[in-house]
């Protein structure tokens, strides 16, 4: 890119790029030997001459400091602070991401997760120095419960697909307890991509069941899937494409028939709340991913939170140790033998559970229901106003979320690829595409509860606009994006010379100005 | 308090455009035989002021910030700079979620990319990932490489390893019929050659902590080349901040760093959110879990970065990806990119020093009460250190924090033998007078 004008200051002006779109250069660019971003207590303890070699020998040692950038506080401020305006987010930007639930993540509990008495509090501190973190994970375990209708919940895992691993593996344990080991666990074809990857790393065989023709489980597939050697039949309701398993009781019913157990990813909780539980559904296991339904914030892929709730059959399998009350007081436990173990240190994201915690009190049982109300609202009205340009497959009412399809576009050269770079345009992020992958060029579009109508309205214009530019300037669309910091990027390349890290250029100097490339 | 804007008028009008008269005919569909929700112990709701009051009351129940802590073992207290809580809050990072479309992006890829840069450069490895859950699941995914990489079925682990990493281990390898085999220590550290009649042909990995959990530095370079020697892979799992003055492992042909990211700028928070690290060597590239960035160019030749080699990924390969991670822990990546930048090269060198003298110093000042002696004497270590005392560990804790200490670590959380073992952890936090004080508190409590 040439610089339409250089004021002769140092400063350039460049076609396509405003104040906060301009590129950035790396952190170990900006480094300039003997620059501090910090700096420590002066060291108040002696430090014999030979340093630190009097108490470890040297040849365990570094031969020279990590090469770790040297800015200033100011300069690496401004960095981040660049880096953070090429960013789309929630609080931003519409982010319609299908599957993901970017609601909007109330301000107050950041600071309120802050407090000194949560986030100092040591994993190992006494169980009685820490009763105030112990009580909050002791009722969230119980509100959890409640919402979903389980028995038993524990709050360890870290993730969506952590949980999904911790309940597959108490699946697998109360099955070995009956004295039955089971091999498969069947999922259908419109599942996230972690169930099947979930029940591989548990050992087990998947089986896909085909979704029938309104998009739901195909009750006669399902029968022929599932038999003696079935462990899980794992699905998530509404299902990925937004649409409810009506006929769930029945599946449910045909799963015990055969002895194996239900498993409900719970990534689409939001559309549930406060109005169906999964327990009262047939579901022994399900994981909730807080980041989505309780409003955690996505922290740019995490930290998130898995907790998983079971029936009480499954309760002797949970991961341990337990939380126990007992008179007014809360105290850790040993799990029983039964208990799969642990499956990561310490107590769990503690901080993402405060959060979750927070989110629950403020709203409460009438504010949760309406979560799910308005999200479902949300997701009626603009499949309502987009159905006149996109193919809905099943067009019918949905719940939080529903998938379109671009094949009339398709038909005209633009893929939903492309729709979705061009919405970067008109500012907002785009919804997941390509999935589930029953549907061909489909757009999974969720808008959320807590987004407003005319929010709801503009993101609707700019997807309508952009059907309009795939008939007039289909151009337009499949160059697109034009406006963010970079075009669309080589992911050839990227994938077929993996450049995962910045080393210095083997003549020591430093790249020159912040929009040229590495070159080839 | 709720977050939902829309009016009843707003949604009279979406129901109109909708076509339906009334929410509930949206449900139609949903048969009665389902029953409606009810709940039993969610909480009524409440406003922000009622909010504040409630959970200032309930922090307030946790005694912590009163107490001046000598605890560690696997989660540190280090002072973490305004810029790191600054940074990491800003709503451009805080509320994005993962990176799936690059131009609208850049800013946490780019970050991700810088973070990969410095984990690469503090292990000495080529590939490092956009971070995993914790420190206890990086290591059972180091495992899980190794088991494909070499087809076997046994794993090396030095007896040394944080009991909870051990613990995760087995539950994650258990199913897979996967053995286990502990290698045992001899005066703190894993003794080479136990641990060589357990390494052998069958041995998919070799796993030793560095320090380990009881503060000490293990004989990792030479573990790491007998595991070398049998074809089986070497996973070095690390404390970041010790790797400020040790030699990178990656300097002694080790295949794979993991380790525990919180040391770099997270705040204790009751165990998490933490952070996983994983970086190996080029070779392992394709199974690698995780998420990678990779920098490229677009059309116009401009430096970019996006998510790359993604059919590794589960959203791809399904069951046959390299792990089912999905939501990863990448506020805290961003939190550790902006710690080591603050840091800088001579910083956290220096905070490494600092920890190292701290802790010697402590433990010169411990071991001086009578009865009072190094568990481990030979051994070298890092920012803690295992003691003996003349009493049980846990009666000496209730004492100190009678006096306004939470002690060091009962280690018969490590190791039931070990019932008058006190794992002390002392960091740069730490001032002489502070120090001091504990010794005299110790003094006092025995």
């Amino acid at each position: 890119m040439k610089p339409t004008a250089d004021l002769g200051t140092g400063y350039k002006l460049v076609p396509g790029t405003g104040p906060h779109r301009a590129s950035e250069p790396l952190i170990f660019e900006r480094s300039v030997s003997g620059r501090r971003g910090f700096s420590l207590p002066p060291l108040d303890v002696p430090m014999p001459p030979a340093g630190v070699t009097a108490w470890i020998p040297a040849e365990r040692l570094r031969a020279a400091p990590a090469a770790l950038p040297e800015v200033s506080e100011r300069e690496l401020v401004q960095h981040f602070m660049k880096l953070a305006h090429q960013n789309f987010s929630v609080e931003t930007n519409f982010y319609p991401l299908g599957s993901c639930t970017m609601k909007y993540n109330p301000r107050i509990h950041e600071e309120l997760t802050a407090l000194p008495g949560f986030s100092t509090a040591h994993p190992y501190e006494p169980d009685a120095a820490v009763q105030g973190t112990l009580q909050l994970l002791g009722e969230l375990g119980q509100w959890l419960g409640d919402i979903l209708g389980m028995d038993g919940v524990t709050l360890q895992p870290a993730a969506g697909a952590h949980g999904e691993f911790t309940g597959l593996l108490m699946a697998r344990a109360y099955h070995e307890a009956q004295g039955r080991s089971r091999k498969k666990v069947v999922v259908p074809d419109s599942s996230h991509g972690t169930n099947p990857a979930s029940a591989a790393l548990c050992g087990y065989e998947v089986v896909e069941v085909r979704s029938n023709a309104r998009g739901r489980v195909d009750l006669a597939a399902l029968h022929r899937a599932v038999d003696q050697d079935t462990a899980v039949f794992m699905l998530t309701n509404p299902n990925t494409l937004g649409l409810f398993e009506e006929e769930i009781l029945e599946i449910s019913r045909l799963v015990h028939g055969v002895g194996g157990l239900m498993y409900l990813d719970g990534a689409n909780m939001n559309a549930l709340l406060g109005l169906f539980r999964p327990g009262d559904m047939g579901f022994d296991i399900t994981h909730v991913n807080i980041h989505k339904t309780f409003s955690i914030p996505h922290g740019s892929g995490g930290p998130g939170g898995g907790p998983v709730g079971v029936k009480r059959h499954l309760v002797p399998f949970l991961p341990g140790p337990l939380l126990k009350k007992e008179g007014q007081a809360y105290r850790w436990v040993e799990a029983p033998p039964s208990s799969i173990g642990r499956v990561r240190a310490f107590a769990g994201n503690i901080g993402a559970m405060v959060r979750a915690y927070l989110y629950i009190k403020t709203l409460g049982a009438e504010g949760l229901r309406h979560v799910a109300e308005h999200a479902i609202l949300n997701a009626n009205y603009l499949k309502a106003r987009l159905k006149t340009a996109y193919t809905v497959p099943v067009d019918e009412p949905c719940m939080h979320e529903f998938v379109a399809s671009a094949v009339e576009q398709k038909r005209l050269g633009v893929k939903a690829l492309d729709i979705a770079k061009r919405l970067l345009d008109y500012g907002c992020y785009a919804p997941t595409i390509y999935f589930p992958l029953i549907v061909e060029e489909a757009l999974m579009i969720e808008p959320s509860e807590t987004e407003s109508r005319q929010a709801l309205d503009q993101f609707a214009d700019a997807l309508l606009a952009i059907a309009q530019e795939a008939k007039t300037n289909p151009g337009q669309v499949q160059m697109a994006p034009h406006t963010l910091p970079v075009e669309r990027l080589d992911e050839v390349r990227a994938a077929r010379e993996p450049n995962l890290r910045w080393r210095p250029s083997p003549d020591g100097a430093r790249p020159q100005g912040a929009l040229q490339g590495p070159g080839p | 308090m709720e977050y939902t804007p829309n009016t009843a008028d707003d949604r009279r009008q979406m129901l109109e455009r909708i076509g339906v008269g009334a929410f509930d005919e949206l449900l139609n569909g949903i048969p009665a035989s389902i029953p409606r929700a009810k709940f039993s112990v969610v909480p009524p709701g409440c406003t922000e002021p009622e909010l504040v009051r409630d959970i200032q009351a309930l922090a307030a129940k946790n005694q912590t910030a009163a107490h001046r802590s000598f605890l560690g073992a696997g989660a540190y207290e280090h002072w973490v700079p305004s810029v790191v809580r600054y940074l990491t809050s800003r709503g451009e990072f805080l509320t994005a979620y993962t990176p799936y479309q690059a131009e609208a992006s850049q800013g946490t890829l780019q970050a991700m990319y810088e973070f990969q840069t410095l984990i690469c450069e503090l292990t000495g490895m080529d590939v490092a990932n956009a971070s995993l859950y914790d420190g206890a699941t990086s290591t059972a995914e180091a495992a899980l490489l190794a088991l494909r990489h070499t087809q076997r079925s046994r794993i090396v682990v030095a007896a040394t390893l944080h009991p909870e990493y051990r613990q995760v281990l087995q539950t994650y390898l258990k199913q897979a019929g996967v053995r286990i085999v502990e290698a045992p220590h001899a005066d703190g550290v894993t003794s080479v050659v136990e641990a060589e009649r357990a390494i052998d042909d069958q041995t998919a990995a070799v796993v030793v902590p560095m320090p380990n959990v009881f503060g000490c530095l293990e004989p990792a370079e030479a573990l790491a080349a007998r595991a070398r020697a049998v074809g089986a892979l070497s996973v070095v799992v690390v404390n970041p901040l010790a790797l400020g003055v040790l030699k990178p492992p990656g300097a002694y042909g080790v295949d794979i760093v993991v380790g525990e990211g919180q040391p770099l700028g997270l705040s204790l928070q009751y165990g998490g959110p933490y952070l996983g690290l994983f970086a190996c060597r080029g070779e392992h590239l394709r199974r690698v879990p995780g998420r990678l960035v990779g920098m490229t160019n677009d059309a116009r030749g401009r430096r970019g970065f996006t998510l790359t080699l993604q059919t590794r990924e589960q959203h791809i390969r399904r069951s046959k990806a390299t792990s089912n991670i999905c939501t990863n822990e990448g506020l805290c990546a961003l939190a550790a990119t902006v710690y080591l930048c603050a840091l800088g090269r001579q910083g956290f060198r220096e905070l490494a020093e600092q920890n190292i003298a701290k802790a010697h110093y402590a433990q010169q000042q411990l071991t001086a009460i009578p009865g009072v002696t190094p568990l481990f004497p030979k051994a070298p270590f890092f920012n803690e250190f295992a003691l003996q005392l003349p009493c049980q560990a846990a009666t000496l804790n209730e004492r100190l924090l009678a006096r306004g200490f939470l002690g060091g670590l009962d280690l018969r959380r490590v190791d039931p033998a070990l019932d008058r073992g006190w794992l002390v952890c002392v960091t740069e936090t730490k001032s002489k007078a502070e120090i001091d004080a504990l010794a005299a508190a110790v003094r006092e409590a025995l």
